[in-house]
């Protein structure tokens, strides 16, 4: 004796928050089954192991209908503007009557992802080799293959779409895929990082959260590239604004030219006098600093080195702070100091760069220089 | 020539790729009407084409327009080789031939394909431009109106019921024809899928035409089955009421009076017509609103009669179970035994004879009625349940037509072995006939609430009919809207027309006590229609509890709904008999006698079985009983269906009492004894559960004429002689009759085991397979549609009683499995539940449900009174829903268990969220209220179960660290904007709107089949997709007809095969019911909410559908 066949279709799509949270955690249908009993919800429900694992495998096998359709979220999303407008071009999806707050419930969960995963795979090239490794990034993070996979498919997913679109990529995103504004920032950290191949794996960069990371993307995105300056341009955000990290190259006068750095140093120091406990090794530390940020920027024409970016910014900026005990405070009031001075700089003519990168570092040092 | 069918072809989006070299698709589209075909441009290497297509015109007869769907094909061309077809759209243009239903339709319809399924969609626009024709010899019915509910439709008032149509067109099926060899699958689907769309409009037509002839324009209550005989054929039927009806407009009709009787009928006088008619008066109703009355009450007796006709080309094997009604008497095993031994033609023959002496005995002349709910004051008084099994074999039926009194138009081709509809016809009218007699012998003219079914397995067919034996008033009309009815006199109410002598004593009767008589019209239709002296089978009488005046049965079983003025104590549930009897396996003839042999038996039990639960649950009374037999190569199954209430009319019910027949053993006793108390409490429990708190009735009525009832009835469970002296046990549920029994034998511990093994309800679930729950009104707009399909393979020969078991427990968990579904609506009923079994192979079993579920507002009865103080509690809930708001969402950045989001909370909103459905006038802030109430209650429901105790085990198992969360947290939502959502129910209502127009029938039949089973999901997968697919289509006809919604709408096919070792499966799905336009209550703008339809006013914008 067995239950060969088994199906429930509401006229509204019944989904369950619970079991498809499970089953994108990448459960199989008796892990959730488990999961679900732990959870208490026969007694309440007055239902057995068998009712449980019929509704269980019934949302699952609805899940996965609906999961082609969430990989065009547009799609799905249209099945309803399908009933407004006849005009939405947009198909498949009169399949299943899915209210709107539950059809945003299902994008976003879809699209939601683990921290521990996103920093293993961010930078990195989102290609097939990357894919294999995923079942180490399984082991280590403990999240199920299969969620990894979804992960990654949909990091894979995005990148695709927007890769090639024109205008905002925060925009873009949102548009495309539904997502909710916060979600789409992230989405456009992950391109961003995905698409200019950021190092963030090397041991020093481990104490940085995906939020760390996805901060600094949007002041990238926001600052650097062609997108920041011109929206009008037909580029993309994806990336890095080449005659401005071209120009970049400029302020290495800063360093190169020995009065000028003397210069801006006693400017710095003046300012900073009797304001901070760490005032002496600021002083010592000055043109190592000064140094290292400015050779980064120097750098970044190179695309080796602009994925080098946030490593050189440990090395060269923070891990010196650090060591000389530097707190928050003290490095916002050394950057700014630092920054501003410049301007003051007779011979200093490219302010507009100056600025334009300095904003970006400074913030970017200040999201990052934490424990 | 009166017909001019105009289609365009607009765009198309979301096609599939065809051309696998581009990625692209060079789509057209072919439009075809009878034999003309149209064809857009090629529109190159795209998915989403605009075509844009001119207006095809077609010039059609209007004949051909109610016969013919429009087809439309949308191809992929290929230079070099075939076309490749991408799929196709039926559109049945039916509804826009009447000037009162649609205009144009017009939308996106999916594109389907037998093969892959739906595939992109088209949008086209249809309309049609229809000259008048008044010729009188026309073959056309263009304008009739067809509606699947079955009662007089919202919108309209019935000016006259006609009666009864009924009407059946054979042919062959494509699936068995030669040519099925050679061609693929997909053409064979769609070759049936086209000849079945024909035939049903066909029908329809003809349906139609015999409307117009009995000076109609609507058919009611229009039910249209498939019957797949394989081999032999492909039979559709349809029967419905013949009504004229009218729009009503906003004026009240006004009443007219007209002379009561009705022309002297034409017709037969049987002897013992006369001698039924009942002394019980009539009672005109008084102008209450409807006053349907029903009862019924049953009998075990059976005729049964097996008839070999005298005929040598035709063998047909019917044994005929007729359930008559009455009391729950248990004396009938003798009778029973007698009736089965006997082998009665006489019956038959007697009747065939009366049959062709009489001259109105012609098909359509019968007093049936498909209608399940009635105008006010139609129904007056109900005798029972009546119904007639015939069994009869497929592969005789090649015998010469019977007559030629029907034009038969052959479709498609000319096939000689399809069988002409006059055999089918001749069949059902000895079914009719048989019904007929039943009722009359209730004392009744008239059966309501019926309905016509097959089961078929080789060529094995079992014809069953059932309904509901009543007296329909003659004076309804008086009050009622159906005023006008007698002033027809040419075409009389065929019931009126049917029982001449009694039914002028009758309105005799009523004319003269009509106005003198107050009788309550919550339990008129209770009181017997029959002579108490001359009762056709034993049954127990008393006084009515209600008005005291008449007889009542003690037990009443009805096909009908519920009549919505009857006085029920308490609530309803729904109570279900289910039975499987193994049997040998056996070919033609003596399968058939097998299975004629059984069926009595298994009617007997299903009954008995019916008897027990409904006393179990406190009860007296079931409506919308339907008995449904399938019959499998190897066993039968028997389902009977019911809700079950407690009509105040009618006597409460005895307890069950248990006894013994060999008292000796004290371990025995003491069995009994356990098994009596479980009994006993069960029964406590269940009054307890739906509120069956009967008033005490003050002792003893004026004096009764008929003798004192026998204080206990017995059921008899064995075949044995019956032993009178069983110990009168003290009975502890009043001195009301109990019911006895006896469980000597195994039978009936299996069955008191059943009794108590039924799954209760869970607290906040009510189940019933009628419209609407006795008990329950305060309906929120919350609606959920479904289906769902289980298939059960028995692996092990087993016993009857196993397989009893097996199958008990199959629907237990299915019904089960619902409530888990839907806990999320509680408080809510499950309406029409409408179970259909069947054995689609040997040691399968499939059960479909199709049902309702509606959430209702426990507590706003209660707070009917509090309306002054609503702003302030809708303030007060605003504010809590933001607070709860608040604390979900940290519940959300917090994965662990946050006191502040206790249950305690959300208990308070709870409570206030009843109370906010009185708040429904500020329609755009309740809607935007009750939509976050939604939402909170969705939330509320996952933290309950979810994240307070899941959450922390999952994190266990995956570390979800906060950047999940994160992402969760965000405020966007949809929500705000309505969505125009089609909504399907399959009650004739939508609970908080109004429906304010029908667009036309949806009746639509789908074939889908696969060749990679596994590929799809499986047996599972494969029909989930079906079945949403089959929705989805539904739903896009209905939005493209203009409509928002489908009421009574059914699932009236669903064949499922399969085989595994093939990868393949295949699925034929009818579905059918009303497209509507409904507007919500609120939204009415209605000029003032009167207190009482403040209960229906609910929450308005809480879609929780």
């Amino acid at each position: 004796m067995s239950v060969e066949l088994d199906v429930f279709v509401g006229n509204t799509t019944i989904m369950d928050k619970e079991v498809y949270q499970l089953w994108l955690n990448g459960y199989t249908v008796n892990d959730a089954v488990k999961v679900r009993i732990e959870g208490g919800v026969m007694e309440e429900c007055e239902a057995s192991a068998e009712v449980l694992l019929s509704d269980t495998m019934d949302q699952y096998r609805t899940f996965q209908m609906c999961e082609r359709l969430l990989h065009h979220p547009a799609k799905l999303a249209n099945q309803l503007l399908f009933q407004f407008h006849p005009q939405a071009n947009l198909a498949n999806q009169l399949l299943f009557q899915i209210p709107p707050d539950r059809q945003a419930m299902l994008i976003e969960r879809y699209y939601a992802f683990d921290d521990s995963f996103v920093r293993e795979v961010l930078g990195k090239k989102l290609s097939k080799g990357t894919k294999k490794d995923l079942d180490d990034v399984s082991t280590k993070t403990g999240i199920t293959l299969k969620s990894c996979r979804r992960q990654f498919d949909n990091f894979k997913r995005v990148f695709k779409v927007v890769e090639e679109l024109k205008g905002p990529l925060v925009e873009n995103i949102r548009q495309h895929f539904l997502l909710p504004d916060q979600l789409a920032r992230d989405y456009a950290a992950i391109v961003f990082f995905a698409n200019n191949r950021f190092e963030t794996g090397k041991k020093k960069l481990h104490y940085l959260t995906f939020q760390d990371f996805a901060f600094c993307a949007g002041q990238l995105i926001n600052n650097w590239t062609l997108g920041a300056v011109d929206n009008i341009m037909d580029d993309m955000d994806v990336d890095l604004d080449k005659e401005f990290l071209q120009e970049l190259k400029d302020l290495k006068i800063l360093i190169t030219d020995k009065d000028l750095l003397d210069q801006h140093k006693s400017l710095v120091c003046t300012a900073l006098r009797g304001k901070t406990n760490v005032f002496n090794e600021m002083e010592a530390n000055f043109k190592n600093l000064s140094r290292g940020l400015v050779n980064i920027a120097a750098k970044l024409i190179n695309a080796k080195d602009v994925r080098d970016f946030f490593i050189d910014l440990v090395e060269k900026f923070i891990e010196p702070c650090r060591s000389d005990k530097w707190t928050s405070i003290d490095v916002n009031l050394y950057l700014t100091h630092y920054t501003n001075s410049a301007h003051i700089l007779d011979t200093f003519k490219h302010h507009a760069v100056w600025t334009r990168y300095m904003g970006v570092i400074k913030s970017c040092i200040l999201r990052m220089y934490h424990d | 020539m009166p017909g001019k069918l105009k289609a365009k072809i607009v765009a198309g989006r979301h096609l599939p790729i065809m051309d696998r070299a581009s990625d692209l698709t060079d789509a057209f589209v072919e439009v075809k009407f009878g034999n003309t075909t149209f064809k857009t441009d090629v529109y190159p290497k795209s998915l989403n084409p605009q075509w844009n297509s001119e207006w095809f015109k077609f010039e059609v007869d209007d004949e051909d327009l109610q016969d013919e769907p429009l087809q439309i094909t949308v191809l992929d061309h290929d230079t070099y080789s075939a076309n490749d077809a991408i799929g196709k759209v039926y559109i049945d243009i039916d509804p826009l031939l009447c000037s009162e239903a649609a205009t144009v339709i017009s939308g996106w319809l999916p594109i389907y394909d037998t093969i892959h399924g739906i595939r992109g969609e088209i949008n086209v626009l249809v309309k049609v431009d229809l000259f008048n024709d008044l010729n009188r010899f026309r073959q056309s019915s263009c304008g009739v109106k067809f509606f699947c509910t079955t009662s007089i439709p919202r919108c309209y008032r019935a000016v006259m019921v006609h009666g009864f149509v009924e009407e059946l067109v054979v042919n062959e099926d494509p699936e068995y024809q030669w040519i099925d060899r050679i061609r693929t699958p997909r053409a064979s689907n769609e070759a049936r899928q086209r000849l079945i769309f024909l035939m049903s409009g066909e029908l329809q037509r003809k349906i139609g035409l015999k409307v117009l002839e009995m000076g109609g324009n609507a058919v009611v209550g229009y039910l249209q089955c498939f019957d797949l005989e394989g081999e032999s054929g492909l039979v559709v039927r349809a029967i419905g009421t013949a009504c004229t009806l009218e729009k009503i407009s906003s004026t009240l009709p006004a009443t007219a009076t007209h002379p009561s009787n009705s022309s002297p009928s034409k017709d037969m006088k049987e002897p013992g017509f006369g001698e039924e008619a009942p002394g019980v008066p009539l009672s005109s109703g008084p102008p209450t609103p409807l006053r349907a009355q029903t009862f019924s009450s049953f009998s075990p007796s059976k005729s049964y009669s097996r008839q070999s006709s005298s005929s040598d080309t035709e063998l047909s094997l019917t044994p005929k179970t007729g359930m008559g009604s009455g009391g729950s008497a248990g004396k009938e095993a003798g009778p029973l035994k007698a009736l089965l031994r006997q082998q009665t033609q006489s019956a038959l023959e007697q009747r065939r004879v009366s049959s062709s002496s009489e001259a109105f005995v012609r098909t359509g002349e019968y007093p049936f009625f498909p209608l399940t709910a009635f105008p006010p004051g139609f129904l007056l008084h109900v005798g029972g349940v009546v119904s007639a099994r015939s069994v009869k074999l497929l592969d005789r039926i090649h015998n010469p037509a019977l007559g030629n009194t029907r034009s038969y138009k052959l479709l498609d081709w000319n096939s000689f072995t399809a069988d002409e509809p006059e055999t089918r016809d001749a069949w059902w009218e000895e079914i009719r006939q048989e019904i007929k007699s039943h009722a009359k012998a209730l004392g009744c003219q008239a059966v309501v609430g019926y309905s016509e079914s097959t089961s078929i397995c080789e060529e094995v067919c079992i014809l069953s009919a059932s309904g509901t034996a009543a007296i329909l008033s003659s004076r309804f009309m008086q009050d009622g809207p159906l005023d006008t009815e007698h002033r027809l006199s040419r075409q009389p109410l065929c019931v009126f027309s049917t029982g001449s002598e009694r039914v002028e004593g009758d309105m005799g009767s009523s004319a003269s006590l009509g106005f003198e008589e107050v009788v309550s019209p919550g339990c008129g239709f209770c009181h017997i229609p029959y002579d108490e002296l001359n009762i056709p089978f034993p049954a127990q009488l008393t006084y009515c509890y209600c008005c005291r005046r008449y007889k009542v049965p003690d037990v009443l079983f009805t096909t009908i709904d519920l009549p919505t003025e009857a006085n029920v104590t308490g609530k309803g549930c729904l109570i279900q008999a289910r039975l499987c009897r193994t049997k040998k396996k056996a070919q033609g003839e003596g399968n058939a006698t097998v299975i004629s042999n059984l069926l009595p038996f298994l009617e007997y039990e299903l009954h008995t079985q019916l008897m027990n639960k409904l006393k179990l649950r406190g009860m007296n009374a079931l409506f919308g009983l339907r008995i449904q037999i399938s019959i499998g190569e190897t066993m039968l199954l028997g389902l009977a269906s019911a809700t079950g209430v407690y009509l105040t009319a009618l006597p409460s019910p005895g307890g069950i009492q248990i006894a013994g027949k060999t008292p000796s053993d004290i371990t025995y006793e003491q069995h009994i004894s356990n098994m009596q108390k479980k009994i006993n409490d069960t029964i406590a429990k269940n009054k307890e559960l739906y509120e069956i708190n009967p008033p005490e009735v003050v002792e003893e009525i004026i004096g009764s004429p008929i003798p004192e009832p026998r204080q206990r009835s017995r059921l008899f469970r064995s075949q044995s002689e019956s032993s009178d002296e069983v110990s009168e046990l003290d009975l502890s549920h009043g001195k009301k009759d109990a019911f006895v029994l006896e469980i000597d034998d195994t039978d009936a511990v299996e069955d008191i085991h059943a009794l108590l093994t039924d799954f209760p309800t869970p607290a906040g679930f009510y189940s019933c397979n009628t419209e609407i729950m006795p008990g329950i009104q305060n309906w929120t707009s919350a609606i959920q549609m479904f289906t769902s399909v289980r298939v059960f393979r028995l692996n092990a020969s087993l016993t009857s009683q196993g397989l009893n078991k097996i199958f008990s427990d199959l629907c237990e968990n299915l019904l089960k499995s619902l409530y888990f579904k839907l806990r999320s609506m509680v408080p809510c009923c499950l309406c029409h539940l409408n179970f259909t079994v069947a054995i689609p192979e040997d040691e399968l079993i499939q059960v479909a449900v199709t049902a309702v579920a509606m959430s209702f507002d426990k507590e706003q009865l209660l707070e009917n009174g509090k309306q002054s103080g609503e702003k302030t509690l809708i303030k007060a809930i605003t504010e809590n829903d933001e607070q709860l708001q608040f604390n979900l969402e940290l519940n959300a950045e917090t994965p662990s268990p946050n006191p502040l989001s206790s249950p305690k909370g959300l208990s308070e909103v709870g409570s206030h969220l009843s109370a906010r459905a009185l708040s429904v006038d500020y329609s755009s802030f309740a809607d935007r209220c009750s939509s976050w109430i939604e939402q909170l209650k969705l939330k509320a429901h996952t933290i309950r179960r979810g994240s307070v105790k899941t959450t922390s085990s999952m994190e266990k198992a995956s570390p979800l660290p906060e950047g999940r969360s994160r992402s969760l947290r965000s405020n966007r939502s949809y929500s705000g904007s309505s969505v125009a959502v089609v909504k399907m129910t399959p009650l004739s209502f939508i609970p908080g709107a109004k429906i304010i127009k029908y667009l036309g029938i949806i009746n639509m039949f789908f074939i889908r089949e696969t060749t990679s089973l596994r590929e799809e999901g499986g047996v599972s997968g494969f029909l989930h997709t079906f079945i949403a697919e089959v929705f989805a289509m539904v739903r896009a006809h209905v939005a493209a007809l203009g409509g928002n919604a489908v009421v009574s709408y059914s699932m009236k096919e669903c064949v499922f095969m399969e085989n595994p070792n093939k990868n393949q499966a295949q699925c034929l799905i009818n579905v059918s019911g009303d497209a509507v336009i409904f507007v919500r209550e609120s939204e009415l703008e209605s000029t003032s909410v009167q207190t009482q339809s403040a209960t229906t006013h609910t929450s308005n914008g809480a879609e929780g559908t």
